[in-house]
């Protein structure tokens, strides 16, 4: 199989998470594009680890699962907690730092 | 072989419907007005993936893949939904305006084009290896030996999300 196959659909992935992160307007939403760029990272790293015969790719890629594990939990945990101040998980609505 | 089809037909076949479904669902998650179907659709998307391990040999990491994320995360996501949303149907305020979709879909497509370029002027024509399959435990033994730091520092970050995670969103 060609390696440009599976780069090319990471690059697709990754291309559609960065559209859902700049396009939604929803917390949840946004993190969830988040989840897509991160598995389309993934698939580089497993990639080029078979291309070069090293197990480097797949222990990258088990580390990316855990932070992003670490990361889900805590984003979750912060937009709960808007939720429950504002009533509302609009990020256009968040906006106390704006001048 | 020249056709792009190449010397394992079955394996590129199998490649194509996945990454074809995998692409599909995706533009359904960026898209889709209704939260919980975009949460669903991100199931299809993680599957593929643990799929598109298995093709590339790294049978543990598909198996983690689904473990993770289709049976953690996702549900996690959906908890988040219901406990943030009063209303679970169609909700007409999800999207950004029109102006700034538009621009978000020029970002995305620009990039692609960039990073598409960039992929194929270096890579073009490399073959993957016929035998890539990944035993366990080279890989257990590189985490437990070369990445102990990083493994170490790993956990202590998991420590670090779990109770950050409890500390944010308990009530007092």
């Amino acid at each position: 199989m060609l390696l440009t196959n599976f780069l090319m659909l990471s690059s697709i992935l990754f291309c559609i998470g960065v559209y859902g992160v700049l396009a939604r307007r929803n917390a949840v939403l946004v993190l969830m594009s988040i989840e897509l760029i991160l598995n389309a990272v993934n698939i580089n790293l497993v990639a080029f680890g078979a291309l070069t015969a090293t197990v480097s790719g797949t222990v990258f890629a088990l580390f990316i699962i855990a932070v992003a594990a670490a990361e889900v939990g805590v984003g979750l945990a912060i937009v709960l907690l808007i939720y429950r101040n504002r009533s509302s998980i609009d990020l256009d609505e968040i906006d106390l730092l704006k001048g | 072989m020249d056709s792009i089809w190449g010397d394992d037909v079955a394996q590129n076949v199998a490649f194509y419907l996945i990454a074809a479904v995998m692409v599909v669902a995706a533009l359904r998650v960026v898209t889709s007005r209704n939260v919980v179907h975009a949460a669903l659709y991100l199931v299809v998307v993680l599957t593929g993936m643990a799929g598109q391990f298995i093709l590339l040999g790294a049978e543990f990491l598909a198996a983690t893949q689904l473990l993770v994320y289709v049976g953690a995360i996702i549900v996690l996501f959906l908890f988040g939904t219901m406990l943030t949303r009063a209303q679970l149907g169609r909700d007409p305020d999800v999207d950004n305006t029109a102006a700034q979709r538009w621009f978000g879909g020029l970002v995305a497509a620009i990039l692609l084009v960039i990073m598409g370029y960039a992929i194929f002027d270096a890579f073009d024509r490399v073959a993957l290896p016929t035998e890539r399959v990944q035993p366990l435990a080279p890989v257990s033994d590189a985490i437990f030996s070369t990445y102990i730091v990083p493994f170490e520092a790993t956990s202590v970050l998991l420590l670090a999300a779990l109770i950050g995670a409890i500390v944010l969103a308990r009530k007092d």
